[in-house]
């Protein structure tokens, strides 16, 4: 039996061509590495503490978004998004080989449960909701190891997560199956702008875009991430369809990302492909572009996912070796 | 007599509509004796068909009789026949009538219109503009339009005050929008305005403040900014100023105050989001704020509003050292912010700016609260990034009723701590 895997997907990055609308913010070139992260030059008021941290400040809730960004990479699916709730408890420390160690307790909630709570009427929503944080399910504790290395060039962030209970959450595989199925046919050809709209509109049809585009956007917000970032997805500006060969469902994503420190919101633009597996084993692959070539190059294996009908509570966190994949030309 | 004229008014429409053509409201000061004997011939008269609006005759105070047309001239002549001194209090009372009756029509169809606004709903600015208007001519005791200048595209700037009388009194301050992208702040503001206009006279404890403190609330504190964010951009946070030798536009209205003015958490870049401006003050959307708190010299409390992150902040921004009042002013955070959540459970955090979202410098509650006004306090409303500046519609009341409450309990703080 076929299980939908939503998966599996490959994502690249690919030069934003400077296009409309008239934006300010200058296209983020794709190059062989990530870029560095906007320099912060080190002050006087560092908020560099070592030892244990306020849980309401920002050097803690920056480390905890860094974790929610790996935690969606390997749970994110169209159906399933997670927001952080509170940070209950959080220390840093610096570390041998350079870099900062924070150790985090804290509580995420599923952005994503039930697509019908997102466009909920104000009355109905919220006279009877007691918790207006609750669109989706019940908070699940974590707790994380997030290091941010100290390198001359930005490195990615490095992650290892525990969450209770993942296996026990309501189970998309249905929906995704559903999701799978409309799309792969071929004549679908899906093509919509700005989710949300300007008044924060998502319709009903776009919300699981919305979520797979959230997910593909985590890569690069994990990727990106320092402990002078905040990053959220301020809106996908578009999503289109590519024609589908075989069983891969493939998607163009343009998203907006937000940083909340520099306030600059960055644009940024994924292919994904879904596939269907007959093991049921789903990878996530992030492609990196070359530098100055537009052309896509399939850079390695981010992450491995478990099987979704698995237990798939204990996501042992290696930032897996880099290895090199087939050139993709598009 | 306003409430007599507007009986008067409505039975005069709804039977005959000109009852009172050319009828005549005399004042007649008595002086003497002589001056009460002639009043009580008059009123004896009852073929004259006058109207006493004032009973018992006394020389401590002038008496009004309505006059009917046809017998004003032979009123008068009687009158001054017995040197009764008189003037002409009302030269024609059915126009008055007339007059007053469309002015509540128009009310009413204002108060109509404020009722029937869509709160639940984004406007451009120039229907927000109109709702003002709209609210002020329905409460023309209470509020007021105070064009503080205009912006760097020659958009007025109004703020709302409201105010019960007195001169210079103790003031409040609200703003929102100052970022133009944070759609959900000028909504609110909006929403907000309406609430207090109404809860005036209902709300013991806002008809209390109103009593004591005036209250200033600028819903769009950045019009350019808001106008491009409908027209080109929705993703707009800066001004709409130019800056010779940059092909970008705009400065960053919250990183151009003087405080801490080109330190860090602001850009040099006029490229980018977090650009501080020149030099501080350059934005005449900042400079027409700071005239009218200097001018006005007796602000207790500026409060910004801003979106998103769910915070409640006082100062500083620019460093993370800690001002002296912090301890008060975290308790005050902390209390307000439980009436928030009281509402629908909405999860807020306290602290200092620069420790709780990041350091910024040259932001407004950093300069407000150095130039002595304690209580200063900047907002991030709903959400935390789930839609971020794109929140739907559908939350701006709640999130408008739920941050009012936050704001009433910092204004009562403010009213019953002086200083």
């Amino acid at each position: 039996m076929k299980t939908f895997c939503s998966v599996w997907l490959l994502l690249s990055l690919v030069e934003l061509s400077p296009a409309p609308p008239a934006s300010q913010e200058p296209p983020l070139a794709c190059t062989g590495a990530p870029d560095p992260a906007p320099p912060q030059p080190e002050t006087a008021e560092d908020m560099a503490s070592t030892g244990d941290l306020e849980p309401t400040h920002y050097p803690a809730r920056r480390a905890a978004q860094v974790a929610l960004h790996y935690l969606n990479t390997h749970h994110g699916s169209p159906f399933r998004v997670f927001g952080l709730q509170q940070v209950h408890k959080a220390s840093a420390e610096d570390v041998a080989a350079g870099g900062r160690k924070y150790k985090l307790d804290f509580s995420v909630t599923d952005w994503g449960s039930g697509s019908a709570t997102m466009n909920k009427s104000s009355e109905e929503f919220f006279s009877n909701t007691t918790d207006v944080l609750n669109i989706a399910g019940p908070a699940l504790r974590c707790s994380a190891d997030v290091l941010f290395p100290r390198t001359e060039r930005h490195s990615a962030p490095e992650v290892q997560l525990h969450c209770e209970a993942l296996h026990q959450i309501n189970s998309t595989a249905q929906e995704e199956d559903a999701f799978y199925q409309k799309y792969i046919s071929p004549d679908s050809a899906v093509s919509a702008r700005d989710i949300p709209d300007s008044f924060g509109n998502v319709s009903e049809e776009m919300q699981p875009f919305w979520r797979l585009a959230r997910v593909a956007a985590s890569f690069i917000m994990l990727r990106e991430s320092s402990e002078n970032t905040e990053f959220n997805m301020a809106k996908v500006a578009s999503v289109t369809q590519q024609e589908s060969s075989g069983e891969q469902l493939m998607l163009e994503f343009v998203v907006l990302l937000h940083d909340l420190p520099s306030q600059v919101t960055h644009k940024h633009t994924h292919r994904l492909w879904t596939l269907m597996d007959t093991e049921a084993v789903c990878v996530l692959t992030v492609c990196v572009c070359s530098a100055g070539d537009r052309s896509v190059e399939a850079a390695g294996v981010l992450v491995s996912r478990q099987r979704r009908q698995g237990p798939a509570d204990r996501v042992a966190a290696q930032m897996p070796s880099r290895h090199q994949t087939p050139k993709l030309t598009l | 007599m306003r409430v007599y004229l507007a009986v008067f008014a409505l039975l005069a429409a709804v039977h005959c509509k000109e009852l009172f053509n050319g009828d005549q409201v005399l004042r007649i000061h008595v002086e003497s004796e002589d001056h009460i004997q002639a009043l009580k011939e008059l009123e004896e008269d009852v073929d004259s068909g006058l109207d006493f609006w004032t009973h018992g005759f006394s020389t401590e105070r002038p008496i009004d009789i309505r006059v009917p047309h046809s017998s004003l001239s032979a009123v008068k002549d009687f009158l001054k026949k017995n040197n009764v001194p008189f003037n002409v209090m009302i030269n024609n009372v059915q126009e008055l009538l007339d007059r007053e009756k469309s002015e509540m029509v128009s009310n009413a169809k204002m108060e109509r219109s404020t009722k029937s606004f869509n709160f639940a709903a984004y406007h451009d600015l120039e229907t927000i503009y109109s709702f003002m208007d709209t609210l002020v001519a329905s409460h023309p005791n209470l509020i007021t339009k105070v064009h503080i200048g205009n912006s760097y595209e020659n958009r007025p700037m109004y703020a709302l005050k409201f105010s019960t009388g007195g001169v210079n009194r103790p003031a409040i301050w609200v703003d929102a929008g100052i970022h133009s992208r944070e759609w959900v702040t000028q909504a609110s503001a909006v929403w907000i305005a309406n609430k207090i206009a109404s809860n005036y006279g209902v709300d013991p404890s806002v008809t209390s403040l109103l009593g004591q403190m005036d209250i200033y609330l600028m819903i769009v504190t950045n019009p350019d900014g808001y106008v491009f964010t409908h027209t080109n951009n929705r993703m707009w946070r800066k001004t709409r100023s130019v800056k010779s030798g940059s092909s970008c536009r705009g400065v960053d209205p919250n990183r151009n105050w003087d405080a801490g003015f080109g330190g860090p958490g602001a850009s040099k870049d006029p490229c980018s989001d977090s650009y501080h401006g020149p030099y501080a003050h350059s934005e005449v959307e900042v400079k027409n704020v700071v005239d009218l708190i200097m001018g006005h010299g007796n602000f207790k409390s500026f409060i910004s509003v801003h979106s998103y992150s769910q915070l409640l902040m006082y100062p500083y921004g620019y460093t993370c050292t800690d001002i002296p009042d912090m301890s008060e002013l975290h308790s005050v955070g902390t209390a307000a912010i439980k009436e928030l959540t009281s509402l629908y459970n909405t999860r807020y955090q306290v602290g200092s700016i620069c420790k709780i979202i990041y350091q910024a410098s040259g932001g407004s509650i950093d300069w407000t609260y150095d130039i002595g006004i304690k209580y200063s306090f900047a907002f991030e409303l709903r959400d935390t990034g789930f839609y971020g500046f794109l929140l739907p519609a559908n939350q701006i009341i709640p999130t408008a009723e739920e941050t009012w409450l936050g704001l009433k309990y910092i204004m009562e703080y403010v009213r019953n701590h002086p200083y």
